[in-house]
This record gives C-alpha cells, structure tokens and sequence, in this order.
C-alpha cells in the first residue's frame, strides 16, 4: 500500500471505529443488562481483525476450514462485535434491536449460538486454553491459518489462564496471538488496587512468549502489530498488550472505577451520541 | 474358562494405541498420569501424545479446542481430580458446548470409588458419578470389568460427544466373558436373574455382589442382579421391564448415596413408573473416609463388604 492508500485505509478503520461505538451505545439502551464499559475498550481491536481484513472469515459459511479462528475469552465485553458480525453478514442487522430481548439468539454475553463465535463465553479464563487446543490441531493439520484470542487483563487471575500460557509456550504455538484487553480494571476496582499483576510484559517473556504492546485504541498500532504477528512463525506464542481505557469516549465511564457495572441511562445515551461527530 | 484379571486402563488405553496406528484422527493427552501400558503410546506417537502436566483444567481446554478442530480426544488424569479440579471447565467446555457443536472428548478418570484406598479421602472418589450424571449432553460409563471397556472403545469413537468413563484403579477379573451381553443401547446388563430381590450394582461392586449372589444360590435362595455400566444415556424402559416383577430392589455403589449417583437414577425410574417395588440403598453416608487400610478394611468399617451386603439382604427377606 502507498502511503495516501495507507492514510486512506486508516481514516477508514477510525470511522468504522466511531460507528461501532455509536451502535454499540444503541444496543446498550434497548439492553441495559450489556457490559457497556468493557464493551467499549475492545472496539479498535474488533474494527482492526475485521475490517483492517487481519482475520480471514466468510461469514457465509462460518466452518470454512480457511477461516482464522477468533476466540473472545471475555465475553461479556463483546457486544462491539454484534454491530460487525451483522455488518458483515453473519446476522441479520434487524437481530441487533432484539439484543436480550425473548427470542433472540443476542444475549447478554454471545456464546457459539451466535454465528461467528467459536466458543462458550461468560466464565473467564478458559478461552486461552481451548486456543491452544485449536492452535495445536491446526499445527497437526499442517494448516496455517492463525489462532486468536481475546482476553481482559483482569481475566490474568484465572489460574487456568497461566496454565494455558505455559503450555502455548512450551508447545511454541506461534500460531496463536492472544490479544490482551489491557483496560486495568476489573469489577469492583482497578487490577492494580486488587493484585498487582504488572509489569505484564516479563511474565509472558519468562513462559517462552513474544511481546508487543500498543496503544489499544491506536488503529494504526493495532493494524501494524496484528499483520506483524499473524504472518511471523518463529516457535514462539504472541501477546499483543493492547493498552486500553474501559469505557473510552464516555467520560462519565472512563473516570469511574465500578464502570464495568455501570449502565447508561436512554437519555445520557441520546445526549452522548448528540455530541458524537 | 477362567475369569482373567486385567486393569481395565490398560486393557482400554492398550486398544487405544493399536487404532491410533490406523486412525490419525485420535490424540491421547493426560495429566502426567500414567499407566504400563501408557509408554508405547508415548513413545511411537510423540505427535498426538501430550502431558499437559499437573493441570486438569487445561487438560480439559487443550481437548476442546482439539476436538473442535475435529479430533477424537482421550483425556486421562486421575478421576477426582478430572472430574472436580476441572468441573467448570467440563461445564462450560463439554457439556455447554456439545449442545451446540459436535465434540468428541473422552475424560478417562482412573480410580474409581476407594481404587486409590490409602491415599485418603482426596484420592477417593465418591461424588463423580452425581455431578457428572447433572450434566447434559454427557456419556456417563462406568464398568465394572475390563471386558466392556475394550467394547467400549468403538463407541468412544464413533459417538461424537463428551463422555466420562470411570475406571477401577485396580486389576478385577472378567465379568463379561460373552462380549454380545454387553448392551451400550440399554446400558445395562442383568447378570443373575432372581425370584423377589434384585441388587443393583455399577463398578467394582458388581463384583461383591456377584459373590454374594452365588453364596446365596448355595442355600437356594435366587437374587436378581443387574450391572449398570452406562449411567447416561440409560434405557430406562427396557431396565423397568427387567425389573418390575422384582419386589425389592438393593442398590450397591462405591459412592455416596442419597445425592444423586446410581440410587438416584434408579428411584426416579422406580418413582417416574409409579411403581411399588421397595428400594434400599448401600453404599457411602455423608461424611468422607479418613481412615487408612485396604479397601476390604474400609468397606467393612462402611457397611459396605459382603457381610454387610448379606445382612442387608436378610433384612429385605424378612420385609418381603
């Protein structure tokens, strides 16, 4: 790509960005049970796999042996991705109304029910282990395309988590890419207040692992690393750190600690997105 | 023909390596948990054989994942720490999952009951057959000799779901020398047909109480028995039918009673048929075992050796 192509492309992932967070808002307001705040860190990354194309999918044949395989661990913050998977044809974009609504197959938190999701999400830490079963066929398989995975950094406390990680290393599964949702904060308050798990980046290094980290909102950051770790097969697993603002472009969110539990009421939501551009 | 003694992980991990050579499709993981029989596997087949090590959550993950992707997994550890160490991830990872998608994992627990009998309560496994029963969309095997777990590996392959199999730590001797009594459709089989009384064993209790049953064939007295080796799914239409014109049935198991195990499964049918055959149930009370010595010894101090079985007959005899 040239440069202009280039500028071009990243303008296009930016706006992706904006409208994702603007539809997201709207299914918070039919469905004020969703995790808004945790929702809302992991937009860039979302917008990046899916429209920067780093993830090969078809969306009309969601088994296609081809596709990269994409699993949200922290599933209750992916309620951005609903707006891309109806974009992109997964679903039907009438679907998103119903977010939570009897009927629909949109919950609260998307399980394999949903087309497009791989996994049963909800329970943390078991996502990074199921990808590195799946990394581990692929590798038997002698296929080459790339196993990623979505975590948040509170997600760390999981013991199953470290055991994951010392197997991805040990077995160098350098086709896995664990995406870390850095957004430093948990439930009920910052990680740092509860267990200080920093510096992230030494703990991967000592179980055999690659690390990037970037500025999780950043498209042009995301883009570049993603397209870096997915081509690069070196005997060793990668964790992007992808250092995030839970609830970012809602202040009233961004500056609250107990944001992961906090909804939006309709009204604040109208005005938010008033004041969107 | 005499009955062989055989451990049945080994007759069942044995059948195991020899389709591995024929079918690339099937990966053997544990959690640096072995067994004799466990080297050649190892050995000649680095590439679908993984230690995981010491870590049964990951254990059950990694086989997601690879069942997933469409491989046949055996995931072996010892069984209390399979089934409860990694309960959330069976939940979540097996049973949610294979609702939805279809998923062959095969959790080869080892040490079933009190197989494992100094090691203490950790080591004992009295609550798997419960919690593993609660769950949905799982196979739930439990056999008492290692003649139907060699009848069970085509099943293990060849159904595509989540399935738990209990296995006795210890070497028993042959119950099924006729392999075409073994019925996986009803998951049952009635080994000694009998007049009023008719026990109900799953596991190394079959074995008790066959030996109970003989003695009291002795002194011309005709007890029913029946082993339940597949908990889940259970025909329970076809048992009803084997069981109605008993009166009394006793149900043995080497686990708690009263929480759901095998005497839950069968006083739901008995209740289900609206039927008035009397139930009683043996096996362990609510609390757990710290006592140490053989296994014999820990039956005996449980109610639970063939004296006590007898006992508890003739108390049935005179009730009935």
């Amino acid at each position: 790509m040239s440069i202009t192509d280039t500028n071009r492309h990243m303008d296009f992932l930016r706006e992706k960005a904006l409208w994702v967070r603007k539809e997201t808002l709207k299914i918070h307001k039919t469905a004020p049970e969703t995790r808004i705040a945790s929702s809302l860190s992991s937009v860039e990354i979302f917008v990046v796999l899916y429209y920067g194309k780093i993830l090969s999918y078809n969306a009309k044949n969601i088994t296609w042996e081809g596709r990269d395989r994409f699993i949200i661990s922290k599933g209750h913050g992916a309620i951005s991705l609903y707006p891309v998977l109806a974009d992109l044809g997964y679903f039907k974009e009438e679907e998103l109304k119903k977010v939570c609504k009897e009927g629909t197959f949109l919950g609260g938190i998307p399980d394999s029910i949903i087309p497009g999701f791989e996994t049963i999400n909800g329970s943390l830490g078991h996502g990074l282990g199921v990808a590195c079963g799946m990394a581990l066929a692929l590798k038997r398989k002698k296929q080459t395309e790339t196993v990623f995975v979505l975590l948040g950094d509170g997600e760390l406390y999981e013991g199953s988590v470290w055991e994951a990680i010392m197997f991805a290393g040990e077995h160098k599964l350098d086709n896995l890419v664990l995406i870390l949702d850095n957004n430093r904060i948990c439930m009920l308050d910052y990680c740092k207040k509860i267990l200080d798990l920093e510096p992230h980046k030494e703990k991967f290094t000592a179980f055999k692992w690659d690390v990037s980290t970037v500025d999780g909102h950043d498209v042009t950051q995301l883009y570049n690393s993603l397209k870096t770790l997915k081509e690069e097969r070196n005997n060793r697993p990668k964790v992007l750190i992808a250092n995030t603002i839970k609830g970012k472009g809602i202040i009233s969110l961004e500056t609250d600690p107990l944001c992961h539990i906090k909804s939006l009421k309709p009204a604040e939501i109208d005005k938010i997105l008033e004041g969107f551009p | 023909m005499t009955a062989e003694i055989k451990t049945t992980r080994d007759v069942f991990i044995e059948q195991i390596y020899q389709r591995m050579h024929e079918d690339e499709n099937i990966f053997f993981l544990c959690a640096d948990f072995g067994s004799p029989k466990l080297d050649a596997l190892r050995e000649n087949f680095p590439n679908r054989f993984i230690n995981v090590g010491i870590a049964e959550q990951n254990l059950i993950n990694v086989a997601t994942g690879l069942a997933l992707e469409g491989y046949t997994v055996f995931a072996y550890a010892i069984a209390p720490f399979l089934t409860m160490r990694a309960y959330e991830q069976i939940r979540v990872n097996l049973s949610l999952q294979a609702q939805l998608k279809e998923i062959n994992v095969n959790l080869i627990g080892v040490g079933a009951g009190l197989s494992y009998d100094v090691s203490g309560p950790t080591h004992h496994c009295l609550e798997d057959i419960s919690i593993m029963r609660t769950l949905p969309n799982i196979v739930v095997f439990s056999p008492s000799d290692w003649a139907l777990a060699q009848k069970f590996v085509d099943y293990s392959i060849d159904v595509k779901k989540p399935k738990y199999l209990r296995f006795d730590g210890k070497p028993l001797p042959q119950i099924y020398e006729n392999a075409s009594a073994i019925k996986f459709e009803n998951g049952f089989s009635e080994l000694f047909h009998g007049e009023k009384i008719c026990l109900i064993t799953t596991g190394y209790m079959a074995h008790k109480a066959i030996n109970v049953v003989k003695k009291f064939a002795d002194s011309s007295v005709s007890l029913g028995l029946i082993d339940v080796y597949l908990l889940k799914p259970f025909n329970e239409n076809s048992f009803y039918e084997t069981i109605k014109n008993y009166t009394h049935v006793i149900t043995i198991e080497e686990g708690f009673i009263n929480k759901g195990g095998l005497d839950g499964l069968i006083s739901t049918i008995l209740d289900s048929k609206n039927s008035d055959i009397h139930m009683k149930r043996m096996g362990f009370g609510d609390a757990y075992v710290f006592d140490i010595g053989s296994r014999e010894y820990l039956h005996k101090l449980n109610n639970l050796d063939e004296e006590s079985i007898n006992t508890t007959i003739k108390e049935v005899m005179r009730e009935s």
